[in-house]
């Protein structure tokens, strides 16, 4: 087999490891602006995710208790920025920003004995005779836990939005919440409980990324993930289905990368590492236009230099 | 104004409750952050050394905000006009430095443009968001910096350092004597001044105005509404490609990665803080300043990790944006 062929077949192999944190953290965002709001402190909810989990891990030895603790910890910095772009009307960009400094310096701080560390974490569990098909099978059922809940959510969360009740008052404060609001709902509550859960899945990524990843945690380790998540949002259409090919595409690109290095392509290894970004980039740019029609409406002003 | 001092010191006393709960004394270390900045004059100069670059982002954030642009690239934005800035060195070769400096800062003002053009013709071309692309651009412009300094800019006689080779004199900013404050001050000078007159007593200051309260209106009034826009986005990154191009040749009179800690991002939040008013850019930039050499001076003594800053900064603007008056009812 060719080099090409070894390289490409080991990007898609590799498509879905590293692709599974950006899932949750594009999962948490996109409850979050369904509801109408945009959080730019994914990012910093993804750290918090992955310090806190990894801490917790080291400390309990239990892998369960470390993922509960990386999404409280996710939630609870998302509800600070709740409770101010909801009732004290602040700049969500701003605040989200904010929110992401914030989580870097508290997860800097906080983490700063457990660099260099390695834990076990989460490992992969192979699922039988659908792991043995060869390629599709070691990509997508010889993963950790994390990975297969990840598979089930993107469908789930579609039947939540369109089928059920809660799904239905989400999607019409992300609309508009005066009407929303007349129609009875409580748009203030909604938008708090999308923000949390949106914060708990983005920590619940962080997690993923620190212990089934990595096994390690680092200062800053999510280096951007948490904003490519709010790219492959609007890549994705609002849709948690098409949000998950996006997360994959960017796993893709990962995996192509870290390929291309194993065979020592004569390749900067720098250019290789632009690949996940510049792919992001082209994408929406390719999409955007039926995207934008797909954008809750709550999200325009801000999006168009409101508030 | 009263009610931001009042959320900056609430925000300081907050994290003054944080070190008491990890057994640091909090009256020590504001007593040695704020002797270490203001009460020398090293420490003096070092907040000024800092405050260059601020407020060259924050400007890179304001000035496209008053067209209702918002510019989350001035990190990227910097690394690419220091990246240009030192490509005008390596490739003119040494001339007099009254050419070289007019040289390189133009350098990094064209780079910082260039890649700031690229969000603003997405939009325009595609409607692709800016706060997405110019987001994700700055660390493709983080890599692009590391491709040449680990590639063909490294010194072959730095070691394996991954160094560009260091300026020849004609291209550095001269220093004040006995500190690291540099000729690049006249930047941030010039570029509030020029923003300031601009914004307050032109019509180009007041058709932005009009272009980003409402767009449409500023259409039908004749406004060329796309030009202002690809206009404020060009000089927004040209700032902070000057920022670059400061860093560059007044304190690291070479080129390497990890110039700038966050300075672009820390920008932007600076220009929040101030309304995009660039005057009031002057103050919070001051504050951050302070803030962030205030946090060497502690990590130095060995009290604290200088990340924790970023957890004050975090607490400054919670407490600065939620304490703004609210002048709409909350829908």
């Amino acid at each position: 087999m060719s080099t090409f062929w070894i390289v490409l077949g080991g990007a898609f192999t590799g498509a879905v490891g590293p692709g599974i944190s950006v899932l949750y953290a594009t999962y948490g965002e996109l409850i979050t602006e369904r509801a109408g709001r945009i959080n730019l402190g994914t990012e910093g909810c993804m750290l918090m995710g992955a310090c806190f989990g990894f801490i917790a891990t080291a400390e309990s030895g239990s892998a369960a208790v470390g993922v509960l603790t990386g999404m409280a910890a996710g939630s609870l910095l998302s509800l600070i920025f709740a409770y101010l772009v909801i009732f004290r009307d602040t700049n969500q960009l701003a605040t989200g920003f904010a929110l992401t400094l914030f989580g870097a310096g508290i997860t800097a701080w906080a983490g700063r004995d457990y660099v260099d560390s390695t834990i076990g974490g989460l490992n992969p569990i192979a699922i039988p005779l659908l792991s043995d098909i060869p390629q599709v099978g070691k990509a997508i059922f010889r993963q950790d836990i994390l990975s297969y809940i990840a598979y089930a959510l993107g469908p789930l969360l579609w039947l939540g939005l369109y089928y059920t009740k809660w799904g239905l008052s989400l999607r019409a404060v992300g609309e508009s919440v005066t009407v929303a609001f007349a129609a009875g709902r409580n748009p203030a509550l909604l938008q708090i409980g999308a923000i949390a859960f949106g914060g708990a899945l983005s920590g619940l990524g962080g997690a993923q990324l620190s212990l089934a990843f990595t096994h390690t945690w680092s200062e800053g380790m999510t280096v951007g993930r948490g904003f490519i998540a709010v790219g492959l949002v609007i890549f994705g259409m609002w849709s948690p289905v098409r949000a998950m090919l996006g997360a994959f595409l960017f796993g893709g690109a990962i995996g192509l990368q870290l390929q291309l290095q194993a065979v020592g392509a004569p390749v900067s290894p720098f250019i290789l590492d632009m690949f996940p970004y510049v792919i992001t980039l082209a994408v929406l740019t390719v999409w955007s236009g039926s995207a934008l029609r797909a954008m809750p409406e709550g999200l325009k002003t801000v999006l168009r230099g409101g508030t | 104004m009263v009610r931001s001092l009042f959320a900056i010191v609430m925000a300081f006393a907050v994290f003054g409750v944080l070190l008491l709960a990890i057994g640091r004394d909090p009256v020590e270390a504001y007593t040695k952050m704020f002797e270490g900045t203001l009460g020398s004059k090293v420490g003096l100069s070092e907040v000024g050394v800092r405050m260059i670059p601020f407020v060259l982002t924050a400007l890179a954030a304001a000035i496209p905000a008053r067209v209702g642009l918002i510019n989350v690239g001035g990190e990227g934005q910097l690394y690419i006009g220091a990246w240009t800035a030192t490509g005008v060195v390596l490739y003119m070769g040494v001339g007099h430095i009254w050419i070289m400096l007019p040289l390189m800062a133009a350098g990094g003002f064209l780079g910082g443009a260039a890649w700031g053009a690229i969000a603003v013709f997405l939009r325009s071309w595609r409607g692709v968001n800016e706060v997405i692309t110019t987001l994700l651009s700055n660390y493709v412009a983080i890599l692009l910096v590391n491709v040449f300094v680990f590639g063909p800019w490294k010194n072959p006689e730095g070691f394996g350092y991954p160094y560009t080779a260091d300026f020849a004199t004609e291209a550095i900013l001269p220093a004040l004597a006995g500190t690291r404050l540099h000729m690049g001050l006249v930047l941030p000078v010039l570029a509030v001044l020029a923003s300031y007159l601009i914004l307050t007593r032109t019509t180009w200051g007041y058709n932005m105005r009009a272009v980003g309260g409402n767009a449409e209106a500023a259409r039908r009034r004749g406004i060329p509404v796309g030009r202002y826009l690809v206009v404020a986005m060009l000089v927004g990154g040209g700032i902070a490609g000057l920022a670059g191009m400061s860093e560059v040749a007044g304190i690291q009179h070479h080129l390497r990665p990890g110039i700038s800690n966050n300075l672009g991002f820390l920008g932007f939040l600076a220009s929040w803080l101030a309304g995009h008013n660039p005057t009031t850019i002057v103050a919070t930039c001051f504050l951050l300043a302070v803030i962030i050499v205030g946090g060497d001076v502690l990590q130095f003594s060995g009290n604290l990790p200088s990340a924790a800053m970023f957890i004050l900064i975090g607490l400054v603007l919670f407490f600065v944006l939620g304490f703004r008056r609210l002048d709409r009812a909350t829908a």
